[in-house]
C-alpha cells in the first residue's frame, strides 16, 4: 500500500503540496504515482520565475514505463527547482515526499485540493 | 490468469505482478534499472516458464522442420546444438520466431513464444499431418534463464553436477544433466543459461539460485536488456505482416538449399526480387526523454515507425529499434509527445556482455 504523508495536500492528478509557512509551498509527486510510474530516469522542470495558470502543464516525469505531466494545482510562481533531480530523477522513485520534490512555488491561496485522508479515499476507490 | 509453477516465490520476493499474454508475470521486484544493471554486471535470472516447449519426435523430424521453418536445421549436426528462426506463413509472414535444438536422430525440440503459444500449435499440427512424426508440447516443465557475467559460476554454485556436464558448454548449445535441459542461450546479450526443468522441482531450484547470489529479474529488464542487445521481440518487430527480410531478419532465412521448399519460401524471393520497402535499425537519442513504441519516424529517404521503444540504462539513453526504408542513415526525427526530436541511426545491438557498440 502506498504512503499518504498526513502534514500535507493533495490532487486528483497524484501531486502533493506542502506549506511551507511563509506563503510559500513546495510540490511533488505522491507515492502511489511514483510506483505506478516506476524507475524515474528523465525530469523536466520549468524554470524560476516562470508562472503557471491552474491546471497548466508544469513539469513532465518520465519513467521508463511511461512518460506523465505534472500539473500546476493552482495559478502560481515558481520560485525554486529541485536541481538534483537533473542527476538523479531515481529521487523520486526513493524519496518522494522529501528529497525528491519538484519545485518551490508562491501562491496567492491553494484552495480546492484534497487533505490526505480524502486522498487516501481516493485511492482506495481506484 | 495462468500461473507458472514459480508464482508464489515470485509473489514471495515482492514481484510486481502484471498480465501478459494471459500469464500473471513479474514487471519487476522494485526496480526495472536495478535488475537489469544486476544482469549486464553479475547475474539475474528470469521466470520463462511461460514460454512453451514443443518435442518433434519421429522419423520424419528432419524434413518436417525444413518445411516449417525459414532457417535449416540441416546445419544442427552436432547434439544439443541450438538454431534460431521463424516460421513462416505461405506470404512469408512470422507466426513466430523460436529456437530449435537438435536433440539426436528424429528428436528436436522447439521453444515458443508465450502468447503464441496456441496459434502456433494449431499451425504446427497443421502442417504436421502428411509427416510420420509425434508433435509433443510439454506441460510438466518450468524454465529458469540465469544470465549475466557470472551466471555460470553461480549456476555451478547453485545445482549440483551441472558444472561437470555443462563447464565447456560452447555458446548456442544445449546438454541434458539429469532431467534437467541446459542450454546456453539468453535473451539479454549477456552469458548465461536456459534451464529446462521438470514443474516440481522449480521452486526449489529457485530458492538455491537465490541462494548462489542470483537475484530475480522481471519483464521490465527482460525488455531493456533484450532491447539493448538489438534483439527482435514477436509483436514488435515482426508479425505475420511482416516478414523475415523486411524485419532484419534475412540472416536467420537459409536459402543456400534450392530445393529446400520451407513455407514462404516463394514469397520471399517475389519480394527480395522486388525489394522490400522497409528495414530495422537502432536509434539512439542524444537529448532527454524516452522513444516509445509506435512515434513516427522521419529519415533522409521516408517516413517509419519506431517498433521497440525504451530507456537503455547501460547508455543513459534512449533507445529504439524502428522500421524505415531500407538505406536510411545519419540522423533522423521523431515524433515524441508533439515535438520532432533528432535521433542518430545505428546498427544494432547497441550493449553486448556490458560493452556499448554504438
Amino acid at each position: 500500500m502506498s504512503e499518504v504523508r498526513q502534514d500535507r495536500q493533495y490532487t486528483q492528478t497524484h501531486e502533493w503540496i506542502i506549506d511551507n509557512g511563509d506563503n510559500t509551498y513546495t510540490l511533488g509527486v505522491s507515492d502511489h504515482a511514483q510506483e505506478l510510474l516506476g524507475d524515474m530516469v528523465f525530469v523536466e522542470l520549468p524554470s524560476d520565475g516562470d508562472e503557471a495558470q491552474a491546471g497548466d502543464e508544469l513539469c513532465v516525469v518520465e519513467s521508463v514505463k511511461a512518460a506523465s505531466d505534472v500539473y500546476a494545482p493552482v495559478d502560481l510562481q515558481v520560485l525554486e527547482i529541485n536541481e538534483s533531480l537533473e542527476d538523479e530523477p531515481e529521487l523520486i522513485n526513493s524519496s518522494c515526499y522529501d528529497d525528491g520534490w519538484l519545485i518551490k512555488f508562491k501562491a496567492d491561496n491553494i484552495e480546492g485540493l484534497m487533505d490526505a485522508s480524502s486522498y487516501q479515499e481516493t485511492l482506495e476507490s481506484e | 490468469m495462468k500461473h507458472t509453477p514459480l508464482y508464489s516465490a515470485h509473489i514471495k520476493a515482492g514481484g510486481k505482478m502484471v498480465d501478459f499474454g494471459g500469464w500473471e508475470m513479474p514487471l519487476n521486484y522494485g526496480s526495472q534499472i536495478q535488475e537489469h544493471n544486476q544482469v549486464r554486471n553479475d547475474a539475474g535470472m528470469f521466470d520463462v516458464s511461460h514460454m512453451c516447449t514443443v518435442d518433434i519426435n519421429g522419423k520424419d523430424s528432419k524434413l518436417f522442420l525444413q518445411k516449417l521453418i525459414a532457417n535449416d536445421v540441416d546445419k544442427l549436426k552436432k547434439k544439443g546444438k541450438a538454431l534460431y528462426s521463424c516460421m513462416l506463413n505461405d506470404s512469408g509472414g512470422v507466426i513466430d520466431d523460436l529456437i530449435v535444438y537438435y536433440l539426436n536422430e528424429g528428436h528436436y525440440r522447439m521453444v515458443i513464444n508465450a502468447s503464441t503459444t496456441e496459434k502456433d500449435l494449431t499451425w504446427i499440427k497443421s502442417q504436421a499431418s502428411k509427416f510420420n512424426i509425434n508433435v509433443e508440447p510439454k506441460s510438466d516443465i518450468a524454465m529458469i534463464a540465469v544470465q549475466g557475467p557470472n551466471s555460470r559460476s553461480k549456476t555451478f554454485d547453485a545445482i549440483p553436477g551441472i558444472e561437470d556436464i555443462c563447464s565447456n558448454l560452447e555458446p548456442f548449445c544445449a546438454n541434458s544433466v539429469g532431467n534437467l535441459f541446459v542450454a546456453r542461450t539468453g535473451y539479454t546479450g549477456e552469458d548465461g543459461f536456459e534451464i529446462t526443468l521438470p514443474k516440481k522441482a522449480a521452486e526449489f531450484t529457485w530458492k538455491m539460485l537465490l541462494e548462489a547470489g542470483v537475484k530475480p529479474c522481471g519483464l521490465g529488464a527482460r525488455d531493456t536488456l533484450r532491447l539493448e542487445a538489438g534483439m527482435s521481440l514477436y509483436g514488435s518487430e515482426m508479425d505475420e505482416e511482416v516478414t523475415p527480410i523486411e524485419a532484419g531478419l534475412r540472416w536467420t532465412v537459409d536459402m543456400s538449399n534450392s530445393e529446400r521448399e520451407f513455407i514462404g519460401r516463394k514469397a520471399l524471393e517475389v519480394l527480395m526480387e522486388r525489394g522490400t520497402n522497409k528495414t530495422i535499425v537502432g536509434l539512439v537519442l542524444e537529448g532527454k526523454g524516452v522513444i516509445r513504441d509506435h512515434q513516427k519516424v522521419k529519415t533522409n529517404l521516408g517516413e517509419g515507425e519506431v517498433t521497440s521503444g525504451t530507456f537503455s540504462p547501460t547508455m543513459g539513453k534512449a533507445i529504439a529499434l524502428a522500421s524505415v526504408p531500407p538505406g536510411s542513415e545519419d540522423m533522423c526525427e521523431i515524433q515524441m509527445r508533439n515535438k520532432w526530436v533528432f535521433a542518430k541511426i545505428v546498427r544494432p545491438p547497441f550493449v553486448r556482455k556490458n560493452k556499448v557498440l554504438v
